[in-house]
Formats: structure tokens, sequence, C-alpha cells
């Protein structure tokens, strides 16, 4: 075989070799972009572990659906959980706005941690209480808790 | 009832909902191109040095192919989320290394080649059952300390009188029957699984006791033991076995696992004052230290040299790159087997010579690709422990790669240490194909999406009912 046959043989193998390297990098860069999920499936997978369930917390028997104002000004108010976490204030952004003079514009959050509710207060000025007791992180919350942000009282209800 | 109901926010977090392929047709379509590769490759090797295209090539060409087919199935069975890149590049990395190894078997009239093949298809066996028999990779985390004691008496085996062989200078080697094994090989897997659990569990009092000295954070001093101890272990090595590349391997993946664990550059300090204090001191006590280094910094001295010290196999090994130059020479024309051990310590100079600058860098990248896909899954992994594995097998090829071919250009000292899937060696092969099939599980259970958030109903009700009780319990 002549000089020019082993010349291409040479420089096929090198060209087979880079186009190996190549198409395996070229594959690396469409990996990085993962799956075009389908609105519907995304919207339930994309916030992650906790919200799932906090859906599902909704519609189980037992569980609590909604906060409830059950004393003060804004008595009967009500918000349901789907929409947590739940934003209590004298704010326009407020998913429960009270009309009370002891609270703050963003006054206090209530939200979930797997199948529990918390309560946490967003540096208030006069604070959230649970019973009598002022509380200084976020505090587990269940049925029939009374909370109190300044002279109004809520509870989560079924 | 709609388990998909949209909560108010899923919008804000788009790349909590990223979910990955399975990308096994892009897996298959590489396996093609690797097998071009290797195929390709030993029929150039055919026609250049031969001057006819083996006859052979349909046989040895169906096995390749049949070991590949068989290891994507497995994979596509078992491991349908693994990453898609990792299988095709080390096939092709040995199907190459394969047929570099043929092209010095024509010349030397040996049969290296077809050994290799046999260890290769005991590699892919192991593979395939590695993954099959290995559904998650955490169990593996239960026997951290059966395999930390495994592997050291595996790294003291070839000490004992009557299995243990001294070949080349090295006591590395075990005689089991007719075959001659490194278990040196076996135990830096194991000591990756030992390494990983043990740091999962201690990596809290490693990373946060200690005080700042000079914008270093240094670590407690009672700390220190784990990394004394792997410090003379891997002296031992030095000393007791006369293996450098090993020692050195050790020492880095431990210190690098270590790092990445802690987070904390105190580590690496540390590290480097107790290998800088090592390498001095194996410099001057012992002979084999000091004639890799001698003829590291000047090797044309000692070129040829009569009285022990010679860099026969560097300087030729330089001369085989030089020859080749950017393109190669071509498989046949040149002359790799000048260099002793072509097949195996020097197979990166083979392939400069025959392949040149271009083909150097090819496979450089590929092992690139590999020690960036193993990272990646250590990056997406999603326990503490899969990430720290997968940290530890990609050091190992890195180091392996760095080492190697570090000596054969002579940017370091020259020691031995295989090249991964290239060079000839059953138990570097053997090991090198489980360690791609535990990169492959972790990469699995790193990309498979969320258990449990798959929006199917029977499960949806069925987590309803569990849930149900759970909450009359409470």
């Amino acid at each position: 075989m002549s000089e020019l046959t082993f010349f291409l043989i040479r420089i096929a193998y090198l060209a087979i070799l880079w186009i190996f390297v190549l198409a395996a990098i070229s594959v690396i860069r469409s990996d990085m972009f993962g799956a075009r999920v389908p609105e519907a499936q995304r919207t339930a997978r994309a916030p992650g572990a906790p919200k799932p369930a906090k859906q599902k917390t909704s519609r189980r028997k037992g569980s609590p659906t909604r906060v409830t104002v059950t004393q003060g000004s804004n008595a009967g108010a009500t918000a349901g959980l789907d929409g947590a976490p739940i934003l209590i204030g004298r704010g326009t952004d407020a998913a429960i706005r009270l009309d009370d003079d002891y609270v703050s514009t963003r006054h206090a959050r209530i939200a979930a941690s797997g199948d529990q509710w918390f309560v946490e207060d967003l540096g208030s000025t006069n604070g959230t209480y649970i019973g009598s007791v002022r509380i200084t992180q976020p505090t587990t919350i269940t049925l029939g808790t009374q909370v109190r942000i300044g002279k109004t009282i809520l509870e989560l209800q079924k | 009832m709609s388990p998909g109901a949209p909560a108010p926010q899923a919008g804000s977090s788009v790349l909590m909902g990223f979910v990955h392929r399975r990308r096994r047709g892009a897996e298959l379509f590489l396996l093609v191109l690797a097998l071009a590769v290797g195929v390709g490759g030993y029929a150039a090797v055919g026609l250049g040095v031969q001057g006819k295209v083996p006859p052979d090539i349909i046989g040895y060409g169906g096995w390749l192919a049949a070991l590949m087919v068989g290891a994507h199935v497995v994979v596509r069975l078992v491991a349908p989320y693994a990453d898609p890149v990792l299988l095709p590049v080390v096939a092709a990395l040995n199907g190459l290394g394969l047929a570099v190894i043929h092209r010095i078997d024509l010349t030397e009239q040996t049969d290296f080649a077809r050994q290799q093949l046999t260890w290769m298809t005991l590699g892919v066996v192991l593979f395939a059952g590695t993954l099959v028999l290995l559904r998650d990779h955490r169990v593996l985390a239960r026997f951290t300390y059966t395999c930390g004691l495994l592997a050291i008496v595996l790294l003291l085996l070839p000490m004992a009188p009557v299995v243990g062989r001294t070949i080349n200078g090295a006591r590395i080697w075990i005689n089991v029957g007719p075959f001659s094994f490194q278990p040196g090989e076996v135990a830096k897997v194991l000591l990756v699984v030992a390494f990983a659990g043990y740091l999962v569990l201690h990596r809290d009092a490693l990373a946060l006791a200690g005080r700042r000295v000079l914008f270093v954070d240094l670590p407690r001093g009672r700390d220190l033991g784990p990394i004394v101890a792997m410090w003379l272990v891997s002296l031992g090595i030095l000393v007791f076995q006369k293996d450098l590349g090993s020692s050195l391997l050790f020492f880095g993946l431990f210190l690098l696992m270590l790092y990445v664990a802690t987070e904390r550059p105190g580590w690496l300090v540390v590290g480097a004052l107790l290998f800088s204090a090592g390498a001095v001191a194996g410099y001057h006590l012992f002979g084999h230290v000091r004639v890799r280094v001698d003829t590291w910094l000047h090797p044309f001295e000692y070129y040829n040299n009569p009285d022990g010290a010679d860099s026969f196999q560097l300087v030729e090994g330089l001369f085989g790159l030089a020859y080749g130059g950017l393109i190669g020479r071509g498989f046949g024309d040149g002359d790799p087997t000048r260099v002793p051990y072509a097949e195996s310590d020097f197979i990166m100079a083979s392939i400069g010579e025959e392949l040149g600058l271009t083909g150097i860098i090819a496979v450089l990248l590929l092992y690139g690709i590999v020690v960036e896909r193993a990272l990646r899954t250590a990056l997406i992994s999603r326990d503490g422990f899969g990430k720290l594995m997968a940290t530890g097998l990609a050091s190992i090829f890195g180091l392996q790669l760095f080492v190697v071919v570090g000596g054969v250009t002579r940017l370091i000292p020259l020691t031995g240490l295989t090249t991964s899937f290239l060079s000839y060696g059953g138990s570097s092969l053997v090991a090198s194909w489980v360690i791609v099939a535990l990169l492959l599980r972790i990469s699995d259970q790193a990309r498979r999406p969320v258990p449990g958030l798959e929006p199917v109903d029977e499960t949806a009700q069925a987590e309803e009912a569990t849930q149900v009780i759970k909450v009359g319990r409470s």
C-alpha cells in the first residue's frame, strides 16, 4: 500500500477518536438541561418534598384545612391552608388582614413542615403568643391551639 | 380529585422541577462510536503493521460488541437513570488500549492483548454483577470498618511469605494458583468505601473544631489521628513494598476526601506538610526513591547508566513522544517497543508515538470526561456517603492518571501506577470496571426522580391512608 493510504488511515483513526470525544461532550452538554416534564407533572414536583405533603394535608381527615380568627375585630375571617405559608398582619399582602392596632404590618406566618404546622413571628412589635407564652422561634401548633396576635386570637380548624 | 393541583408558589422553584432524562439511547449511540474506536484501532494496527486487515477482526469486533451491548443491557435494566457517558468512554479507552497492546504484541511476539481481552471480559462480568447485586450504594456504608480492615489485610497480603511475590522490585503481588494479582487494586476501592463511611460520620468533628492560624483553619491535635494513621500506612507501603505510586495514591486519595468532607483547606496544608516530610525523608533514606528523583531531574545523564540508576525507559519514552510529534507516526510506523513495558507503564508513550499529541490529548480528554462525570455524580448525589464515595472514585482515576502521565512526560518523578483501562494489567482493569459500576450505581440513585412525588393516583391514596393513621397517633 502507498504512503498516502497509510497517511489517510492515520488521519481517519485520529478523526474517529476525536469524533468520539466530541460526541461524548455533546451528550454531556445536552444532559445539562434535563427532561421536559409536562406542566402538570412539573408543578406537582416543583415545590420539592414538603409541599406535596402539605397539599395532601389539606385533604386529610382530622387535619386542619384553614386558619380562622376566633376573637377580635376580624372574628370570622378565615384563610385556607392551601395557600401556605400564610402571612398574617395589617399589610395588604397578608392572607389574613387584621384591623388591630397592636398588630404589625407583617406580623406572623403559619407554615408547614411535613405534616406539622408552625407559627413563626416575623419580628413583630408586640409579639405572638401561644397561651401566655411569647414565642421566639417557630412553634408547632395543632388543631385548636390558640395563637394570640395583638387583641386577636386565631386557630387552626378542620 | 386532582393530585397535581398546582401549589401557588410552584413557579418560583422551577429548578426543583429539573429531572434527568434516562439517556439510554444516547449511551447506545456513544457505545457504537466507542466500538468504532476499538475495532477501528484493531484494523488500523493490522493495516499498519501487517499491511492487511486482521483476519479475525469479525470475531474480535463481535466479542467487543457483545461485551459492550451486554453491559449496556444490564445498565438499561438495573440502572436506567445512570450517567450515559461513563460507560461508552471507558469502553472506548479499553478498546483503544487493546488495540495498542495488540500493536506491541505484533512486534514483540507476545500475547498480551488476548489476555487483556480475557481480563476485560471478567471486568465486564464483574461490572454487571456489581450493578445487579448492589441496588443501593448506601448499603456499603454498613461495611465501613469491614472494608477498611479488608483493605489493610489486602495491602499486607503481598508481604506474606508464601503468596507474596516481588516483581520489578515492588512487592505488591500475590500468587493464587497460576494467576498473579495485585491486591492493592482491590484495596483502593475498599479504601474509598471505608473513607467515605468514616468521614460521613466524623466530618463535623473534623470540620468544626480547631483554631485559625494565618488565614488557615488548622484542625485540632486529637483529630489528626486518622490522617497520621493514613500517612503511616502510605509510608509503610513506600518502605516495605517499595511501591511509590500506590503510596502516593492512597495518601492523596485520603487527603482529597478529607478536604471534600470537611471543606477545610487546613487539611490540605497539613497533608502537604506531611507529604513533603515523607518525600524528603524517603529521598534521603531509601535508594529506590532517590533513583527515581535523580533520573527525573537528570534523565539524560543516567541514560544507559551501567550502575543501577538507569533512565533508559524514561528517556526512550520521551524520544517516542518526540518522534510522534503532532499527529503521530501512525500504527506500525513508530518504534514504541524500544521502551521497556510499552504495553503497561509506558502505554501513554506508545500512544504518543503512534497517534501523536492529537491522540494523547483525545485520551486525556476522555479521562477528563470520566473524572468530570464522577464529580458531577458527587455533586447531584443526595446523600453524603454517595457524594464522598463518588468523589473518592473520581480522585482515584484523576490521581492515577496524573501520576502516570506526569511520570511519563517527566513532570513528576516516575512512579509505577497503571493507566486505568488503557494499560496491560488484569487487576487494574477488573478493579476499574468495578469502580465504573459503583459510579453508575451512585449516579443512577442521584439522577432518579425523587421517589414518592409521582402524581399517580394509587400512590397518592396509599400515602393518604398511611398519613391518616400517623395523624391519629399524634
